[in-house]
């Protein structure tokens, strides 16, 4: 099962980036092989409009089954829904602090949106 | 006087943008278009906070409300091939798999997704993101524009508006302050643009912001200067210096302010002033005639 979890670093070391759809990056963690890739977002966290959304396709593109990040919004939810992906919350400091949560199954999944869309 | 007279009905779209916002935008069109001679439209182009009909008070007004086309797609043809997703610019339609979801308040409307989609999934239908008031008082056509709550772009709106401009008579609009997309869709296509100042460091570094817009998007332009004799001299050296006609000056005058508090317009306060603006209006028009005063 691959997860994304959103961070503004390279490694497991990194921080976890609160924002979902302006996240720097997301580090793809494969829980079968126990391995990982990044994948840059630049291009959605300088984007005018939409971030969300594109961020929400760029995770589906990549295979992932469950993101995990510090909030999401309504339009990144419904996209990222629409593609069967679970969305966990967390305070989580670190990527290595949010997996071991995760694999502790001490996450909670978000049934909602827990942020306000920036247009309204 | 006499000539003014004489060009007093010459057509001519003028529009009132400012860098700064309260600058004197509304209480110098509704004064323009108060004083001007013979027919004259108002059309207050700053549709996300309206304000000439505080001073204008028309009547007999009927609305008409105003629709963009947005897509719906029928998931029975949508093979999700993806591009609609591809050529939308502002990630307003998302194909995901064999489901695509449309995101309306996203959507500039451009019709590009229904166009480059093959199989015919796509329609356009219309939402309504704003009304149009029409009215009159005395020799004033006066179009409000307004945007609904809640809708982020204003630009079909100020268009909308603008369909309304004279041909044949002064038609005078009052554009949303800041030099983005609302005001560049308020003065496009306009006559001349007056942009209105104060003579504030603040005011000035916004009027050059406008200076450069109006510039670039290529319209003829001129300075008015509000409560001209507060501040400082630097709105004067500056439009010295870029060779800008500075094309009237309105002292600081507690009579208008006091107007302006209550709701009325600059003239009904200082009538003084009603010849003056008679003659900027002439003025424009011979400048845009290419008859430089």
């Amino acid at each position: 099962m691959k997860i994304a979890l959103t961070t503004s670093g390279n490694d497991m070391s990194a921080a976890l980036d609160s924002r979902f759809g302006r996240a720097a990056r997301f580090l793809m963690y494969d829980t079968d092989s126990d391995s990982f890739t990044v994948i840059d977002n630049a291009q959605n966290l300088n984007a005018p409009q939409g971030a969300g959304i594109q961020s929400a396709r760029l995770v589906s593109d990549a295979g992932a089954e469950a993101v995990i990040t510090g909030h999401c919004g309504p339009k990144a939810f419904q996209v990222l829904k629409q593609a069967g992906i679970a969305i966990y919350q967390t305070s989580a400091p670190t990527v290595q602090a949010a997996l071991d949560l995760f694999k502790k199954n001490e996450m909670q999944e978000l049934t909602d949106a827990d942020v306000n869309s920036h247009w309204l | 006087m006499l000539m003014s007279t004489v060009t007093g009905c010459k057509p001519v779209k003028l529009a009132l943008a400012s860098g700064k916002g309260g600058t004197g935008k509304t209480t110098l069109s509704t004064a323009l278009a108060l004083s001007a001679r013979g027919p004259v439209w108002l059309l207050d182009c700053d549709v996300e906070e309206p304000n000439c009909h505080i001073f204008i008070q028309p009547e007999s007004q009927r609305t008409v409300p105003v629709p963009v086309p947005v897509p719906v797609i029928d998931d029975t043809k949508c093979t999700g091939c993806g591009a609609c997703g591809e050529i939308c610019q502002f990630n307003a339609i998302v194909p995901l798999g064999k489901k695509t979801l449309v995101f309306p308040e996203l959507c500039h409307s451009c019709g590009g997704c229904a166009r480059v989609c093959p199989s015919g999934a796509i329609t356009e239908q219309d939402i309504i993101v704003g009304t149009l008031e029409i009215s009159t008082r005395d020799h004033v056509t006066f179009v409000k524009g307004q945007l609904d709550v809640g809708r982020a772009m204003s630009g079909p709106v100020i268009k909308a508006v603008k369909q309304f401009a004279s041909d044949d008579h002064v038609t005078v609009i009052d554009c949303p302050p800041g030099t983005s997309c609302p005001m560049i869709a308020a003065v496009s296509g306009v006559d001349f643009v007056l942009l209105v100042t104060e003579p504030t460091p603040f005011g000035l570094h916004d009027l050059r912001l406008a200076v450069e817009t109006v510039r670039t998007l290529g319209l003829p332009f001129g300075v008015a200067i509000n409560r001209s004799d507060a501040g400082d001299d630097r709105v004067e050296t500056y439009c010295r210096d870029e060779d800008i006609a500075v094309m009237v000056r309105i002292p600081e005058d507690r009579r208008i302010a006091e107007a302006y508090s209550n709701g009325n317009v600059l003239t009904a306060a200082v009538p003084e002033y009603i010849p003056v603006l008679q003659r900027l209006i002439a003025d424009i028009q011979d400048r845009v005639t290419g008859r430089q005063p």
